[in-house]
């Protein structure tokens, strides 16, 4: 089931508070977004290219302070980027010199952890992504979607407050791509880690995330903020989840029209004929995925 | 084989006394007089030793450099426009400086050697930092790498490839300055050999001094630099792997 988030009690880990930004050139990137993300959240913002999505999570992680606007982490201010709130590109950005274990350990040194400590975190993390047995080999020698690992298993072993994902998927083929999304939730429900998940794929946030922060651009801002209530593992192919999928592109494609943002009463009434798009197809070739526990729809997890 | 051949054909047939045009059986025992007596190898020895003097303090001063060009804007905007204007001028053109400020000395050469090595492997390994993926350095800052680990682990390796390349071109225009630098007095080195050889109008030994140098400078060429830059770009993934 996919309801309107309202809010949770306690204390929000990531504040987002009337953030707004303008580029140089004038144009209006985000305009006043506001959004309370909460400790263990997987929240997915998802929109199309050029709503300030990217943006959004750039200066969540300290590359930029946006024009306008407070965004606190734990309630102290964001200021310039740090491993306690990570960043992972759609790049592996793997360092190309330094084995699968020497990058790993690399990061871990830096941090301050000790030579034996490293080598055997380096190890832990490895083994999490499956990749024993490539520990020695350079970045160069493996596929896409193993350098996408490694790099998912460098910025675990980092123990980030926050983890903040830039649509590390996108370049990776559908197959790989669902093999990922069952890794990193498999990963994300021992962990529990508070992750922020940038994509434009309607499917791949509905796999991923508890919450599915909906955008639209010019300018770009929040338009829906969803609960996803569906059970873990999430089978992208299951019903409920392709009917809500089916739900989120038509608002969008609503928005779109509209060019304004719409009062959550309004998009409720209209239908739109769906249509197909590049999402549910890049999406939808992953249908030879071993079928999660896809419980009835509107089931808690 | 067929190139020597046609050296003999030309020396024997040719209108040019022997004395000015060698053929490559003379140019031969030449050689072979001077790897006896040993002139050959002190001679190498002694211009190798001044090339490493020389090309140490060039990669010592002109990796930082290219570097500090690169990351700093300050450094950019007063010493790049200083840089790249030098480095259109010859390194022969530094000798009758160097010579008024350091004599007819070993410093004057090393002078030279220094001021034609220099500058090509600052600009090289600016370009090498330059050219660094923008992510690895996003990335870097995301992982907290600061400091002293961020250039010696992150910014220098990345670079690496560049300045590899940089090392290379600079180890040749060394090469080159040492030699013309060595021609000028009693110097003790391979360029010294050459200009005893003119003197005495030994015209097999100029040609065999030519070939010593050819040979020496090729082989480096080959053997050290192509060989590291081919494991650097392989490791970096930068060639298809074998």
């Amino acid at each position: 089931m996919l309801v309107p988030f309202t809010g949770r009690n306690g204390l929000a880990k990531i504040a987002l508070t009337r953030v707004g930004h303008r580029y140089n050139n004038d144009i209006e990137a985000l305009k006043n977004v506001n959004l309370d993300i909460h400790a263990g959240e997987f929240v997915c913002l998802l929109g199309p290219s050029g709503c300030g999505k990217s943006t959004l999570l750039y200066a969540l992680a300290g590359h930029f302070p946006p024009s306008g606007g407070h965004i606190s982490i734990d309630g102290k201010t964001v200021e310039g980027p740090s491993p306690e709130r990570l960043l992972m590109f759609q790049e592996a950005a793997l360092f190309p010199w330094l084995t699968v274990k020497q990058n790993l350990k690399f990061a871990l040194r830096a941090k301050g952890v000790s030579r034996r400590e490293s080598e055997r975190q380096a190890r832990e993390f490895i083994k999490l992504v499956h990749l024993e047995g490539f520990s020695d080999v350079l970045p160069h020698q493996l596929s896409g979607g193993m350098r996408m690992r490694v790099s998912l298993a460098r910025a675990l072993s980092m123990d980030p407050a926050v983890l903040l994902m830039d649509e590390p998927f996108a370049p990776l083929d559908a197959q790989t791509r669902a093999h990922m999304h069952q890794l990193l939730q498999s990963i994300w429900m021992r962990t529990r880690k508070t992750v922020v998940f940038v994509t434009h794929n309607v499917r791949e946030a509905l796999v991923l995330g508890d919450r599915v922060v909906v955008m639209a651009s010019r300018p770009g801002r929040i338009l829906r903020d969803l609960e996803v209530r569906l059970p873990r593992p999430r089978d992208p192919d299951d019903e409920a989840l392709v009917a809500m999928s089916r739900q989120i592109r038509d608002e969008l494609r609503r928005a779109e029209l509209a060019g304004e943002p719409l009062p959550p009463s309004a998009s409720e009434t209209r239908e739109l004929e769906s249509k197909t798009d590049d999402a549910t197809q890049a999406a939808g070739t992953a249908s030879d995925l071993p079928v999660g526990a896809a419980g009835p729809v509107g089931a808690r997890r | 084989m067929g190139l020597l051949v046609l050296w003999e054909l030309v020396a024997k047939l040719g209108s040019w006394p022997p004395y000015l045009f060698p053929d490559p059986i003379e140019v031969a025992r030449s050689m072979w007089r001077m790897i006896a007596d040993g002139r050959l190898a002190t001679a190498a020895v002694r211009s190798m030793a001044r090339l490493m003097e020389g090309y140490l303090i060039s990669v010592a001063i002109g990796v930082p450099l290219g570097i500090f060009i690169a990351r700093v804007s300050l450094i950019r905007a007063s010493l790049k426009p200083v840089v790249m204007g030098l480095q259109a001028l010859p390194s022969i053109c530094w000798l009758p400086l160097a010579i008024l400020w350091f004599g007819l000395s070993d410093a004057a050469i090393l002078f030279v050697v220094v001021m034609g090595s220099l500058l090509a492997i600052a600009i090289a390994a600016e370009d090498g930092v330059n050219s660094i993926q923008p992510q690895l350095l996003l990335v870097a800052g995301t992982l907290g790498i600061r400091g002293p680990r961020f250039y010696g682990g992150v910014l220098v390796p990345a670079a690496l490839p560049g300045i590899v390349t940089g090392l290379k071109l600079g180890w040749s225009f060394a090469w080159r300055a040492l030699m013309a630098g060595e021609l000028l007095f009693v110097s003790g080195g391979l360029g010294q050999l050459l200009t005893a050889g003119r003197e005495l109008l030994d015209v097999a030994q100029v040609v065999a001094v030519m070939i010593a140098i050819i040979a020496i400078g090729t082989a480096t060429d080959r053997f050290l630099f192509q060989s590291i830059e081919l494991r650097v770009r392989r490791r970096w993934g930068l060639l298809p792997a074998t």
